[in-house]
């Protein structure tokens, strides 16, 4: 049996995964919708909201994607420690660049990235840095997982650089500050799942937020206790600002709120806030050196090892 | 949704169209619509360059989108999924472009602001549509029955391209702005404020402000 895994099933699983983030949606953020429904009180919202459960169900049916709007498809790989691929990294990241530029053509999705000041397109969401690939490892595996997200890329996120004496009340305060600036007209495209980054240095932080809205599941609270309590506290505070989705008067706005924390400057607490919107696409596949490929739609991003904490 | 009123309408939309429907309506559209945005408007208001095709021959509903297209070695175009852009960054051109395309109807994400309601709106009988979600982007592509023309292809890119689409059952949108050119979202708006003052109850203000910015939280930050 082969101990490498073979470059062009990279190419494939992450042409899939393409294809199955822009068409279905995720397990857990539908069933979290599912109640969303049943417990929004507005009728305009009720109506929003089971409007997508049926975008969803056309999407599948007809194989095109929930939305138009592609946001930016980027990867995240995460690699067994012994994991070895045909070719090494630079033909990975080859591969995931094809995969991107193919399947824009072929599911088509829209192609959104452009360069910032020409606003030159090449078609195919392929251009510098993009698409985006950030790598994370784990001990003991021969595996690769990739994960595909493809965001909503304009409203919703904001970054502050808050100070210990903030506190708690800086948090909750800069919280709703985002879900009001961005939830008005439902420009967000809430209900979102939330994520919050605190601390770290402001990479850190931003990478934190968005990875917390992004690869973590809804109903999957941070394992420490006291974080999971802040979470459940700032979903029930942003579902009661009253904003519904598309900003009419309502109750959907936090369909769950992630925090994950970075360690940071004595001085200081920042924090970033990203919504992970009603097309909340991620996909992620697993390759074994035998060939074998396993899709889910949980990351499975945040582990132990990731979050360790100690010197070794 | 017993309380919601479902309106079928068949394009070009026509004044007494226009002035049977009602704020918060649900409606869904046959006919025809076309694209445009920033690209399409910045050619035709600002540089004042002619349409190469007559708009409003085909249809009077402008959608502010861009599909998920893409065209075929042999120039066939495939449209998967279409979902609206938010519609108030074009507020500078949209006088000029009602008065080049003769539109009834514009539908688009977020809706625009009450003044332009009233000022732009209003006076020519035309009327906001809403997107739902706003990621309804697979049940409008149902609704996409064939592309008639994707006008400015090479020029602007898929994104940014007029696509003009025969449709059927397109939809589901809702009615944002009214006769008085009030608007939906910003009355929501007007009901969300009374609750603000709550809801900040006993945070105190961040140790360090940012320079330049508001404080009004009633304040939209489009
Ligand atoms: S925020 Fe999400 S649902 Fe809304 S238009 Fe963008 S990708 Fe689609």
């Amino acid at each position: 049996m082969s101990d490498i895994i073979a470059i062009d099933r990279v190419e494939g699983a992450a042409a899939e995964i393409m294809r199955r983030a822009s068409i279905q949606i995720p397990r857990d953020y539908k069933d979290g919708i599912k109640v969303m429904v049943e417990e929004e009180t507005s009728e305009l919202g009720r109506f929003v909201l089971q409007s997508m459960l049926e975008n969803w169900e056309a999407a599948e049916d007809d194989q095109r994607p929930m939305c138009a709007d592609t946001g930016l498809p980027r990867y995240y790989v995460k690699a067994g420690n012994e994991a070895r691929v045909e070719g090494g990294f630079v033909a990975l990241e080859a591969a995931l660049r094809r995969a991107t530029a193919e399947t824009t053509q072929s599911i088509p999705l829209r192609p959104n990235r452009v360069h910032p000041l020409s606003r030159v397109d090449h078609n195919n969401n392929v251009g510098i840095h993009a698409p985006e690939i950030q790598y994370a490892f784990e001990p003991d595996g021969d595996w690769l997982d990739i994960t595909t997200v493809h965001k909503g890329g304009l409203f919703g996120t904001d970054y502050r650089m808050l100070f210990p004496g903030d506190g708690i009340d800086g948090i909750k305060r800069f919280f709703l500050d985002v879900m009001l600036q961005h939830g008005r007209r439902g420009l967000a495209c809430q209900p979102a799942i939330v994520g919050i980054g605190l601390g770290g240095g402001k990479d850190t932080c931003m990478r934190l937020g968005k990875e917390a809205a992004c690869l973590r599941i809804v109903g999957e609270p941070n394992p420490d206790p006291e974080i999971a309590a802040l979470e459940a506290e700032l979903t029930v505070l942003g579902n009661e600002i009253g904003l519904g989705p598309m900003g009419y008067a309502g109750r959907s706005m936090v369909i769950d709120c992630h925090i994950e924390v970075g360690f940071t400057h004595t001085g200081a607490m920042p924090m970033s806030v990203h919504s992970f919107c009603l097309s909340s696409r991620r996909a992620t596949a697993r390759l074994f050196p035998s060939g074998e490929v396993e899709y889910r739609t949980d990351p499975q991003w945040f582990t132990p090892f990731y979050r360790r904490e100690g010197v070794q | 949704m017993s309380g919601l009123r479902e309106v079928r309408l068949t394009t070009p939309i026509t004044d007494e169209d226009v002035a049977g429907l009602r704020q918060g309506d649900i409606v869904f559209l046959d006919g025809a619509v076309y694209t445009a945005r920033e690209g399409a408007y910045k050619r035709v208001v600002e540089n004042g360059i002619a349409l190469p095709v007559d708009i409003a021959a085909h249809s009077n509903v402008n959608f502010h989108c861009s599909p998920a297209a893409s065209v075929g070695a042999d120039g066939s175009y495939s449209v998967g999924a279409v979902t609206a852009t938010a519609s108030f960054r074009f507020a500078k051109w949209i006088e000029g472009w009602f008065e080049a395309s003769s539109a009834k109807m514009i539908i688009g994400k977020g809706g625009m602001s009450e003044e332009i309601y009233r000022d732009i709106f209003v006076p020519r009988g035309a009327v906001y549509l809403t997107t739902v979600g706003y990621g309804t982007g697979a049940l409008l592509g149902r609704g996409i029955r064939e592309v008639v023309d994707a006008v400015w292809l090479d020029d602007l890119g898929i994104a940014q391209a007029i696509w003009i689409f025969k449709i059927e059952k397109f939809g589901p949108f809702i009615v944002d702005s009214d006769g008085e050119g009030t608007s939906l979202f910003a009355k929501s708006n007007r009901e969300i404020e009374s609750r603000l003052d709550g809801l900040y109850d006993g945070l105190k203000p961040a140790i360090l402000s940012r320079y330049g910015e508001t404080t009004a939280r009633d304040d939209e930050v489009i």
